[in-house]
């Protein structure tokens, strides 16, 4: 098969570790080849952080570059525009549509921008956008965002049972948060757009 | 079955299978987590060092002893380290011992972009390149059969992307442990002229035995291609992009013993390939290597040498294909690091961007002090830097009638790192100087890691802890005090005190982590809208929790951890919120 690749992207803290860390698994337990990329240190303080997930029969290298990414799951609108230039053409973005302001925005030297999902949509980019931080709250905890994420992401997966998401968040997720993860995911997954 | 495996836990996973047993190290990103894996394992004793150059040094003792050994670091962190590794080249070891440095190429949490293997060739020693986690994991064994059949240290170079990136291993069983009985070697051992000396022409003779070692490495591998046009020589995550981009196009002749290179291996690939092309990041190592053994090849004219590569920069100089994605016209606010809300380090920033302090900065996350709108540092070289060269900035200007304030800023672990020399000199010396050291009782930038102040060691166990008020006090400064940085008051008295004051002087500023799982955070705090007049004072302690919302301060409750001091700076008490009562 084909490398697929998958990009996570959002705000430093937000969660997209479990993320990378479940899908990894997931792809794993299916008999893949699979390699993860992540960066540690300074930029995990608030700054844009990016995770790589590349999985299919050989994996040579650990990065996603420009027009590259089959699927970008994002945790936050301003980064999904950021890293939309990795998205292959007919790519499909995962979305959440919280908005967290960054450092020159919030000195007023800089304002949001406004309409991005639409301005992306307009590009003519396949989004699913949904509001992640509500659907999380909803299952429990405000935390849960990256599981609504991979729940909603989940439906572009035909080939991999339902089984094996539940199995690949059994391994991952600590126990004591293993329901609202579970209601996450389904609140996720059953989100339509 | 293979299992995902992180870089770095691999390496641990090959330091434990190679049967070590003492580990010695500094966290530095992107090295850390070897050690901090390492540590999992209660075969392995590991321990956090004050710096690497102790890390180093510890490792070493315990090789001579006759134990695997094992010290990492990160590149800037083999500079600290250089003096030792120069010179245990020339005594060689007694037991195995293994040196991982990681470079961290495109600075993602760096200050420079070294390029380490400079250091295999100056100090003499072998070093190995790993590709992906089997390879750290492999390597890392094979560092040691090598360290013991030559009787050298052996260095093993990561980058962020073979560190940091997860790849599938497949594990193996604990080595039994090595034990090599010490004996005395005055020749050997003791580095007097006389006998480095003697040592000199051993080393010599090692490399070139090394060097043959390395010509018939499995380490150093070839993979064919169909066409001969092009020939690829490339190296650590490199291979992988080569081989994303070109696939089984070109032959690849792909090194993991970069030094001694296998030059009799690289000359046969010359001469089947019609054009030689060097894939590396940084520096044009592999490729001036060629070019002094008289090959025709190409390199860093078509590679930056410049942060790190990747497979679209190599299809476009090699397969003239280029990917490309659809871009926004929108000009997107840049989403730089900051402190996190409630850093304690804030408090002590905005105190002095208020006073307008030169503030000569250090290693670690407060480095971020100098983001706007803080903007309060003028200077971060490397750790230990700020205490030294304010004792300079001073010197320089004794003489200077006007107002001068300039202050040295310097974390709990990076004082224990390299700031206590320059305390010294400062104590010894005798300039004015004000040192601030920021105590947070952990080792931030790197994920919380405990030094000799912390009072815990690398598992979290009670151990020694350093009191730096009565370290300080032991080196002669009269003038010792500590203030939280949470009370704008408490460090803006102390500052002007200070600064005013006709001797050196320490201020601690003491407050742990905000983000330590053992702190306790006050509950959010709220803006009463019908107070706040929207004069945005507030603003300028840069919060990521504060923003403007309709010309009135918003406080987001997902982020606030109550610290107040942004409450502080409010002159219409339009702040509500328990940390009043709860202070």
């Amino acid at each position: 098969m084909i490398t697929k690749n998958i990009m996570i992207v959002g705000v430093g803290g937000q969660g997209s570790v479990l993320a990378s860390k479940l899908l990894g698994h997931l792809f794993t337990a299916q008999g893949f080849d699979v390699k993860v990329s992540e960066v540690h240190g300074m930029s995990q303080r608030g700054g844009s952080v990016v995770t790589y997930v590349r999985y299919g029969d050989k994996v040579f290298s650990p990065v996603i570059e420009k027009g590259e990414a089959d699927f970008i799951v994002s945790f936050e609108i301003l980064e999904t525009a950021r890293w939309l230039e990795y998205l292959k053409p007919g790519g499909q973005i995962v979305t959440s549509t919280q908005q967290i302001d960054p450092m020159p925005v919030l000195t007023g030297a800089m304002t949001y921008p406004e309409n991005l999902l639409e301005k992306i949509q307009a590009a003519g980019v396949k989004v699913d956008a949904l509001d992640c931080l509500k659907l999380a709250e909803e299952a429990g905890s405000s935390k849960a965002v990256n599981l609504v994420l991979l729940g909603k992401l989940s439906r572009y997966f035909s080939d991999i049972k339902e089984e094996a998401w539940q199995e690949a968040i059994d391994f991952c997720v600590p126990s004591k948060f293993l329901e609202l993860n579970k209601k996450a995911f389904e609140l996720g997954k059953n989100f339509n757009s | 079955m293979k299992q995902l495996m992180q870089g770095n836990t691999a390496a641990a996973r090959g330091l434990y299978e190679a049967g070590c047993c003492v580990a010695s190290s500094y966290p530095g990103t992107p090295s850390t987590e070897i050690t901090e894996e390492a540590a999992k394992f209660d075969d392995i004793y590991c321990e956090w060092a004050p710096n690497e150059k102790v890390a180093m040094e510890t490792a070493f003792g315990a090789a001579l002893a006759g134990k695997r050994s094992f010290c990492g670091m990160k590149h800037v962190g083999l500079n600290v380290a250089a003096d030792p590794l120069f010179t245990v080249s020339y005594t060689g070891i007694n037991a195995g011992m293994v040196i991982c440095v990681a470079d961290d190429p495109g600075m993602h949490s760096s200050q420079n972009e070294q390029d380490s293997r400079h250091y295999a060739r100056a100090a003499k020693l072998p070093m190995l390149e790993p590709s992906d986690s089997q390879e750290a994991l492999d390597f890392f064994k094979k560092a040691y059969e090598i360290s013991e059949e030559f009787d050298v240290p052996v260095i093993v170079k990561m980058c962020t992307r073979v560190a940091h990136s997860q790849s599938l291993v497949k594990i193996g069983e604990r080595d039994d442990d090595i034990d090599v009985p010490y004996e005395k070697n005055i020749a050997k051992y003791v580095m007097m002229p006389g006998n480095a000396i003697k040592r000199h022409p051993i080393i010599e003779e090692r490399t070139r035995k090394l060097r043959i070692y390395s010509d018939f490495s499995k380490m150093n591998k070839f993979d064919d291609g169909k066409k001969l046009s092009i020939g690829i020589i490339t190296s650590s995550t490199c291979y992988q992009y080569v081989k994303e981009a070109c696939g089984d196009l070109y032959p690849v002749f792909k090194i993991g013993m970069v030094w001694p290179l296998p030059d009799e291996k690289i000359k046969e690939f010359a001469k089947v390939v019609k054009r030689l092309i060097i894939v590396e990041e940084l520096d044009p190592f592999i490729e001036e290597h060629c070019k002094a053994l008289g090959l025709k090849c190409e390199g860093k004219e078509l590679f930056p040498v410049e942060g790190e590569l990747n497979q679209n920069i190599i299809a476009q100089k090699i397969m003239r294909t280029k990917s490309m994605g659809i871009k926004l016209e929108e000009q997107l606010p840049a989403r730089p690091p900051m402190m996190c809300a409630g850093c304690p380090h804030r408090g002590i920033f905005y105190t002095l961007n208020k006073n307008n302090c030169i503030v000569l900065g250090d290693i670690g996350c407060y480095t971020l002090g100098a983001v706007a709108p803080l903007s309060a540092m003028d200077m971060t070289l490397c750790m230990g830097a700020s205490v030294s060269a304010v004792h300079g900035f001073n010197k320089a200007l004794e003489n200077y009638e006007g107002d001068k304030k300039v202050v040295a800023v310097i974390g709990d672990s990076t004082f224990m790192h390299s700031g206590m020399t320059g305390l010294a000199n400062i104590a010894y010396n005798q300039s004015k100087s004000v040192v601030i050291i920021l105590d947070n009782s952990i080792t931030g930038m790197t994920g919380h890691q405990q030094n000799p102040t912390t009072g815990f060691n690398i598992k979290g166990d009670p151990a020694g802890k350093i009191n730096l008020e009565n370290l300080c006090r032991a080196m002669g400064f009269n003038r010792v005090r500590v203030v939280d940085p949470y009370n704008l008051k408490e460090c803006e008295d102390a500052l002007k005190e200070e600064l005013a004051s006709n001797e050196a002087s320490v201020i601690i500023s003491r407050r742990p982590c905000a983000l330590l799982k053992y702190v306790k955070h006050n509950p959010p705090l709220k803006v009463n809208a019908e107070k706040c007049i929207g004069c945005k004072s507030c603003m300028k302690i840069g919060c990521p929790a504060l923003s403007m919302k309709d010309k009135h301060a918003h406080v987001d409750s997902t982020l606030c951890v109550g610290c107040g001091v942004c409450e502080q700076l409010c002159k219409f008490d339009a702040f509500e919120g328990t940390a009043k009562e709860g202070e």
